[in-house]
């Protein structure tokens, strides 16, 4: 079945407010490995 | 504008049921106040241990940890759904509350649980995240999916994955396990059964009226008073041990002593508690000093970790 809705207002805010959330988780994992990545391969990228 | 074209999105009435769940009703999903002493124990288990972790490589573990153990909880919830609305204390979480449908609780209790075994493998050390996958393995399907609705038993066994998080931190500096780190485990194992039947004896009912053995509802309120003060002189004398050991100091192992002497009277206390008091007041108030009591001796034991090594110095250069 294939069928078009709008979604209501309740539903739109809510469905914001989680892909902010997953936005900030994302952007969380993308700065936690670039952390770990210095700290792991921090001595070896020194001169 | 949204196409659908997925027939579990309608709902009973044959209208479309989209999700209006928040994002805070998915952090409730991760059970935030158990996830509080999980942190709690795990950091414990990481300041205790010997030897060195890089400050944020420290920081992410214990995330992970607070993650793996949030992830049990959502995979609770999912299963748990069905006796979660029956009860008080549950009848308003996420699902049974209709605010999260159960295939999302299961989609993100099973990503959360993907992702803090794979992070903290690939970050601290594989040993660690083998434990934390065991942990979120055994509170979900021994614990949840096994033990809590077959026997009377449940939480003691049971206990075991919320022991676990203190000897994940320990690994995450060690790679492995010694006989400190099963002492603190073993701390928090002999105390659930303490502080867990002290909330069942006052919620009895609730547990009653879905058909889940907890022991006071298959063993009776009197059994339950004399087992609640069996394990809690058991994690007394545990909670000693430290001390006994020699890993801690004398002022630890006195303070460790005194507090378990006020459990021990706590559960004394319930003991006394007239079978069917309504109020059962003596059993809420050992459920609320239980938390304290854990919450005070790991931090006696880090705060032990870092002022007597301190002392014998102050002593050495006197």
């Amino acid at each position: 079945m294939i069928d078009k809705i709008t979604l209501t207002d309740k539903q739109q805010k809510s469905r914001r407010g989680r892909n902010i959330a997953l936005g900030f988780a994302l952007a969380g994992l993308v700065v936690l490995f670039y952390v770990v990545t210095l700290i792991k391969f921090g001595g070896g990228m020194q001169g | 504008m949204t196409v659908i074209d997925d027939h579990e999105a309608l709902g009973t009435n044959g209208g479309v049921r989209l999700s209006e769940a928040g994002a805070r009703d998915f952090f409730e999903l991760l059970k935030p106040r158990v996830m509080s002493l999980v942190v709690f124990t795990a950091f414990a288990g990481l300041v205790l241990a010997p030897g060195h972790i890089h400050p944020v490589l420290g920081f992410i573990a214990i995330l992970c940890i607070a993650v793996g153990a949030g992830a049990s909880g959502a995979l609770n919830m999912w299963y748990d759904a069905d006796i979660d609305a029956v009860m008080s204390r549950t009848a308003n979480r996420p699902i049974p509350g209709g605010r999260i449908q159960p295939n999302e609780a299961l989609a993100f209790g099973l990503t959360l649980s993907f992702f803090s075994v794979a992070i903290l493998g690939l970050v601290v050390n594989w040993f660690s995240a083998g434990l934390l996958a065991f942990t979120i393995f055994f509170y979900a399907v021994v614990y949840t999916m096994w033990l809590k609705r077959s026997t009377p038993q449940n939480i003691v066994i049971g206990g075991a994955a919320g022991s676990f998080p203190p000897m994940i931190g320990w690994a995450c500096v060690t790679g492995g396990v010694s006989m400190e780190s099963i002492v603190l485990f073993l701390i928090i194992f002999l105390w659930t059964p303490a502080h867990f039947w002290a909330l069942a004896l006052f919620k009895m009912r609730d547990y009653g009226s879905v058909g889940v053995p907890m022991m006071p509802n298959v063993a009776g309120e009197a059994s339950t008073k004399v087992q609640i003060f069996i394990y809690t002189l058991l994690t007394a004398v545990i909670a000693v041990v430290p001390a006994l050991a020699g890993w801690s100091s004398l002022g630890y192992g006195v303070f460790a002593g005194l507090l378990g002497a006020v459990f021990l009277y706590c559960s004394i206390a319930v003991w006394r508690m007239p079978d069917g008091d309504q109020k059962m007041v003596p059993a809420k108030k050992m459920f609320a000093f239980s938390i304290l009591y854990l919450f005070a001796i790991f931090s006696a034991l880090m705060i032990d970790a870092f002022v007597a090594p301190l002392l014998s110095l102050i002593g050495g250069a006197a």
